[in-house]
């Protein structure tokens, strides 16, 4: 034993192999966990599997972390994950976004602003009651004691935003609200070191326990929704197997991928860099780039880009243009030089504190001159001067917006419609045109087949050769089959070629799915039993409300037209049907010049669509929706996403948005009122902390009342 | 007056107490999953137990 460690003669050997053998932890994205059966299935399931030490489940975030030996890989908990029947993608190492650091700290600072002002309060109360003398000192000292910390750590959201707005000489709420909580806690603390009557800590400490609320809920708000398109979230190739020189592969990152290399890309595996076949031919479901859920076929010397997803065969690709120069990341650049112009929009709370911050500082400025002038003396203008500025702090202003916005979208996502952040519901209420798009927005994007004319005897061989093939349109065939009930019949021998089709043999018979000759209207497959011959036609269904949405978005002024890529048939067949404009054959940068020209005439454009084609549209827009089932690139351009089949969501949207920012401009209106009944009491040298403290608290709830209002929706427009 | 001498150091011995407990809870993750937690009860923990006793009863018949 040269290793120095004490003679531990028993059994040493296998406390080595478990010390040695280093756990490493993953984390998957698991979209579908929906119940607790889903939670124990997949904790149990992956603690079956040989070098899991743990597992669990995080419900919320729908994402499950694993802490496994290093000898196993991801690829291997994917497919344990998939053999419990979970689709699941690798999520990245390090789960905790900025965001998350950012509410984790607002929350932080609202328990130590709570826990302040408790202790404050229990002070004060006894103060307001007539306590005096020394009594009155040592509390106002003890007081000081709790809130020179609290402040100091509370403030610093607020400070931090502040002091970032001056330095690049604007304004913000934060302004206001640091200079008002630093001039009363000095205040405070001068009064109390020269014993005077009245100390402000619990005003102080109450506005940041107010306004930290509004700023948790805004925060808290934010990830829930991100957390759920986060779990929606998917796709694009994390990784690549790739062929080295000596005929091994090894697996490389996206962005450590080269021109030139040789990727592997297995049936199932999505595309991690652009590039040209070099070997061998196969189908790709190319739907996050178009948006088109029909399946190409691709042979050598095809060109594929990253995202699509190898369906049928494995291929080998030559990669020739990887990380930052796919045709993806291109469009990612032009969406996000379109999204610039968004990042100008000035939210209203700012709007709303450009004006009233200035006005403020002036009446303060104004009180202490007046008091000067008339004679009081230096310390009774400079503590009237300051208690207005204390009396009109933003306290019911600062929760107007938040308290107004986190309930709506509250609400929303009750109805299928999740809105990723304040500034959207603001953007959504000023829409007056809306532009749609045709496939996977305005129908369903998935392909039906018209199964009505088929015998049972061809539903059930039908069926059997859908469910052995992972051709998109065949899981469609098989979903609307078994939705009916039919059994399969036995066909055996089944194969499968990419681009071709599935064929067996069907007691003697040769049975096939084919691809359809005719490249004519639509999308279908021909089935075979032997020499007959049946075509089964596909349809994509407009989704069912799309007439009703169309409807509440002209009753609520809003202009609907359609953009479409597609071609002029199709898309002024639908837009004549649905009595609005339809414009045909529109590629990205047309999208762009058209919204360009709408925000040029003044208006303020609604874009809805799915495919990639779109994402520079929805960015470029000003406010965006797009459904669940959208392209990733989409989803993340979007303000917000609504799920399932309905429209209606669409329309709800925009109604609830409009209802949020009349309820804040009622909470503005509430604060006002405020301020106009307190600041004549604070000019006159009347406000007492009492005075201060009821004012802030009445004015904060009545404007949480209001909000709390919009948790109803109105009944005609949910689905 | 003097009890406010004890008074005012329990009081906030206290509310730091509760404060102490919040950042521990939230350090420990316990914020991490809320609707996790309220699906987990339902989860049976028997569940195993019950069919390993199937099972076993099958076995002695």
């Amino acid at each position: 034993m040269g290793d120095g460690r004490p003679h531990a003669v028993n059994a040493p050997l296998i406390l080595d192999a478990i010390e040695r053998s280093e756990f490493t932890d993953s984390r998957f994205t698991v979209p579908g966990i929906r119940c607790a059966g889903c939670i124990a299935k997949i904790e149990r399931g992956l603690q079956d599997v040989e070098g899991v030490a743990s597992a669990r489940v995080n419900f919320s975030a729908k994402r499950v972390a694993v802490r496994h030996d290093q000898a196993i890989d991801a690829e291997t908990l994917l497919a344990a994950l998939g053999r419990l029947g979970f689709e699941a993608q690798a999520a990245e190492a390090n789960p905790l976004g900025q965001d998350d650091v950012e509410s984790r700290m607002l929350l932080r600072s609202l328990a130590v602003a709570g826990f302040g002002m408790m202790n404050i309060m229990l002070l004060s109360v006894s103060v307001w009651s007539g306590a005096g003398g020394v009594t009155r000192e040592l509390f106002h000292w003890v007081s000081a004691l709790i809130a020179l910390p609290v402040v100091a750590y509370a403030g610093r959201p607020f400070f931090a935003s502040a002091a970032m707005a001056l330095r690049h000489r604007r304004t913000n709420m934060d302004v206001p609200i640091s200079i008002g909580v630093l001039l009363a806690t000095g205040l405070s603390v001068y009064e109390t070191a020269t014993g005077g009557e009245h100390a402000y800590f619990d005003s102080a400490v109450m506005l940041l326990f107010f306004l930290l609320t509004g700023r948790a809920l805004d925060a808290t708000m934010r990830n829930k929704t991100r957390a759920g398109i986060g779990a929606l979230l998917s796709r694009m190739g994390k990784s690549a197997r790739v062929l080295t020189e000596d005929g091994s592969t090894r697996a490389v990152a996206t962005e450590d991928l080269e021109p030139d290399m040789l990727m592997l890309v297995a049936a199932g595996d999505a595309l991690a860099a652009d590039g040209v076949i070099e070997d061998g031919r196969s189908s790709i479901d190319n739907a996050m780039l178009t948006g088109e859920s029909m399946p190409q076929s691709v042979s050598q010397d095809d060109l594929v880009h990253a995202g699509a997803i190898n369906l049928a065969n494995p291929i080998r690709v030559r990669v020739t243009a990887a990380s930052s120069d796919t045709a993806i990341a291109e469009i990612a650049r032009l969406m996000d030089e379109a999204g610039q112009s968004r990042s100008h929009y000035v939210r209203i709370a700012d709007r709303a504190s450009r004006i009233y911050a200035p006005a403020v500082h002036t009446l303060a400025l104004l009180a202490f001159a007046g008091w000067m002038i008339a004679g009081v003396g230096l310390h009774q203008s400079l503590v009237i001067a300051i208690a207005v500025l204390i009396i009109t702090c933003p306290c019911a202003m600062g929760l107007a917006v938040p308290a107004a916005q986190v309930v709506a979208s509250g609400a929303l996502a009750k109805h299928g419609l999740l809105v990723k952040d304040g500034s959207a519901l603001e953007r959504l209420a000023e829409v007056d045109t809306a532009l749609f798009d045709k496939t996977g927005t305005l129908t369903m994007g998935e392909p039906v087949p018209q199964i009505d004319g088929l015998s049972c005897e061809q539903k059930s061989v039908a069926l059997a050769l859908a469910q052995a093939s992972r051709h998109p349109l065949s899981k469609g065939l098989a979903t609307a089959l078994e939705a009916e009930g039919i059994t399969p019949a036995a066909v055996n021998s089944l194969s499968e070629v990419g681009g071709e089709g599935i064929s067996g043999d069907w007691t003697g018979i040769r049975v096939a799915l084919e691809r359809a000759d005719a490249v004519g209207n639509g999308l279908s497959t021909t089935l075979r039993l032997g020499q007959g011959l049946v075509a089964i036609p596909f349809v994509d269904p407009l989704r069912p409300d799309v007439s009703e949405t169309l409807a509440a978005l002209h009753a609520s002024g809003i202009k609907s037209r359609i953009v479409s890529g597609d071609r002029q048939a199709p898309v002024g067949k639908l837009a004549s049907e649905l009595g609005i404009a339809g414009d045909a054959e529109m590629r990205p940068d047309t999208k762009l010049a058209l919204l360009k020209s709408l925000k040029a005439e003044g208006h303020h454009p609604l874009m809805v669509g799915d495919g990639i084609n779109d994402g520079p549209a929805l960015a470029a827009a000003h406010a965006s929706i797009a459904p669940g089932s959208a392209s990733d690139v989409s989803q993340q351009a979007a303000d917000a996403v609504f799920l399932g089949g309905a429209l209606m969501p669409v329309a709800l949207a925009v109604a609830v948005a409009r209802r949020t920012m009349r309820t804040v401009r009622q909470n503005f209106g509430f604060a006002i009122g405020y301020n106009v009944l307190a600041v004549p009491l604070a000019l006159a040298g009347l406000a007492t902390p009492l005075i201060a403290a009821i004012a802030m608290s009445l004015s904060s709830l009545v404007v949480v009342g209001n909000s709390l209002r919009l948790a109803r929706v109105p009944k005609g427009l949910s689905s | 007056m003097s009890v406010l001498a004890y008074l005012i150091p329990v009081a906030l011995a206290l509310g730091g107490a509760g404060l102490a407990l919040f950042f521990w809870a939230m350090r420990n993750g316990q914020f991490e999953d809320l609707e996790g937690a309220a699906n987990r009860i339902l989860i049976d923990d028997e569940e195993d137990k019950a069919d390993a006793e199937a099972n076993e009863q099958e076995a002695d018949r």
